[in-house]
């Protein structure tokens, strides 16, 4: 019994999206030599980037085998559900016709190769982002196809989430009843730290953790859950350890200026716990594991955890031994299973 | 209860507030458009001066980017945080069944009546041509 909230598949190569594409894109692919948007926002070869034995042996990239996912993760931890994350970096494209027909490609690909071959597997809707009325039109397309729970956006962006210009992709989403699923990374064009570029990845690895709260704070302070009540969204690969000391902040700023955005009409962190989840790969613990339940306990709500793997990344912990056998065993049950069950309406 | 004469009405033009101390607390003793309030000028929260913070209007909103603005001067803001309180109840805007100010009744007298007693006119010397602003303050 498990349901797994991030799990990666990934597009083999830009061919594979031929059949998928409008010819006049399929000349353009075929032209250009351009590869595909394809992210690697991890160092190439580290297991973060594709654990062992996760690599086709076609050649073809971690995660891009439906058979090795079924060998690897659905088959030998039990998992009932798992959800997809395919990264592809639509919201990397300048080109808004490019973002609209590879987003669309992906989307018929996922349903083709993954969603109708594999009953455990539920997957998110790839949109073109950083146009939100495009990536609105994109839910509608595909967002009635069952298999589809969630939309990916990426955690960077060219304005922050809670501007209004992203109303009409979450409203896209609220109307479907989709999950919003704002995952590490994104190419944004523009600095993924608030005070300019870093000088090595390093910096912007640890540094989306902060790029994550920023989300947060815009979301709920400019209305977005006022507006849209019914909105979901899962912080996918955030961690979740900064969370308590973001909302402390947060509600506390909120008592001093609410009168900046009257609509929020409750403590923030009470809009937090009932409006997001997070999955616990990767996880940032204390070394002592009883400051680690501390900090679960600190989040205020046994809801809000969901288990995942980030197959076929791998991380340092296992969240069974790192996180859940610290934890009660109900509580490490909900959040392998029941936490999920109700988020995804699974 | 003990009543205490705290000024004369002229001295608060609507708008304005004084601070004075009486029956060892201090209190703000606010006019808003003629209705007067008192709150204890001490802030719940860390005790700053609410009483010398700024008198807002009461602002709701019935959505994003909406305004709903009502009842001008009726709320004052600590000078240290912002702590919103409603000066006719002395609740907090953020939370107001937990978190208030003490809240204290103002009248106003005519100076005929007060110098009949029993009231405390701690400084004033109380003349008939006057009306006050008396304060009842609880143990």
């Amino acid at each position: 019994m498990r349901i797994d909230c991030d799990v990666h598949n990934e597009v083999p190569n830009a061919e594979a999206l031929f059949k998928y594409l409008p010819d006049y894109w399929v000349e353009h692919l075929t032209n250009t030599l351009f590869k595909g948007p394809t992210e690697s926002p991890y160092p190439p070869g580290a297991p973060v980037a594709s654990r062992p034995g996760s690599k086709p042996s076609d050649g073809t990239p971690a995660g891009s085998s439906l058979s090795l996912l079924q060998e690897q993760v659905l088959d030998p931890t039990g998992v009932d559900y798992a959800v997809l994350n395919c990264l592809y970096a639509i919201d990397s494209l300048h080109n808004p016709d490019a973002a609209v027909a590879l987003a669309s490609a992906v989307n018929d690909w996922q349903i083709a190769e993954w969603l109708d071959r594999e009953p455990r597997l539920r997957a998110s809707i790839v949109v073109p982002s950083q146009i939100p009325h495009l990536a609105a039109r994109e839910i509608e397309r595909v967002g009635a196809h069952p298999g589809f729970v969630q939309v990916l956006i990426p955690a960077r962006a060219q304005h922050p989430y809670g501007s209004r210009l992203f109303h009409p992709l979450w409203e896209a989403i609220a109307r479907h009843d989709l999950v919003a699923g704002i995952h590490f990374g994104g190419s944004p064009g523009n600095p993924p730290t608030p005070s300019g570029w870093p000088s090595y990845y390093f910096e912007e690895y640890v540094g989306m953790a902060q790029v994550f709260a920023s989300q947060v704070t815009s979301m709920v302070s400019e209305g977005v859950f006022d507006q849209f009540p019914t909105l979901r969204v899962t912080l996918l690969e955030a961690g979740f350890t900064w969370l308590p000391p973001h909302m402390w902040r947060f509600d506390k700023e909120w008592r001093n200026l609410r009168r900046l955005v009257p609509w929020v009409k409750r403590a923030p962190s009470e809009y937090i716990r009932e409006h997001f989840r997070l999955t616990v790969q990767p996880l940032d613990a204390p070394a002592d594991p009883r400051g680690l339940v501390q900090v679960v306990d600190q989040l205020g709500s046994d809801d809000m955890l969901l288990y995942a793997s980030d197959y076929p990344h791998q991380h340092v912990g296992d969240p069974e031994t790192g996180l859940l056998g610290h934890l009660s065993p109900g509580l490490a049950q909900k959040i392998r299973t029941e936490n999920a069950r109700a988020w995804y309406r699974l | 209860m003990p009543k205490w004469v705290v000024g004369t009405i002229d001295e608060i033009p609507p708008g304005q507030r004084k601070i004075v101390d009486v029956a060892g607390r201090t209190i703000g003793v606010f006019n808003v458009g003629g209705d007067f309030f008192a709150l204890l000028n001490r802030c719940p929260h860390q005790g700053g001066p609410l009483c010398a913070g700024n008198t807002l209007g009461f602002l709701r909103s019935a959505g994003v980017g909406e305004f709903v603005y009502s009842r001008p001067g009726e709320v004052v803001r600590c000078p240290w945080h912002g702590w919103e309180y409603d000066l006719r109840t002395g609740q907090s805007w953020f939370d107001p069944a937990r978190v208030m100010v003490r809240n204290y009744e103002v009248t106003v007298e005519p100076g005929t009546e007060l110098q009949k007693g029993p009231y405390v006119a701690e400084t004033y010397e109380v003349s008939v041509e006057q009306q006050y602003l008396v304060v009842e303050i609880g143990h």
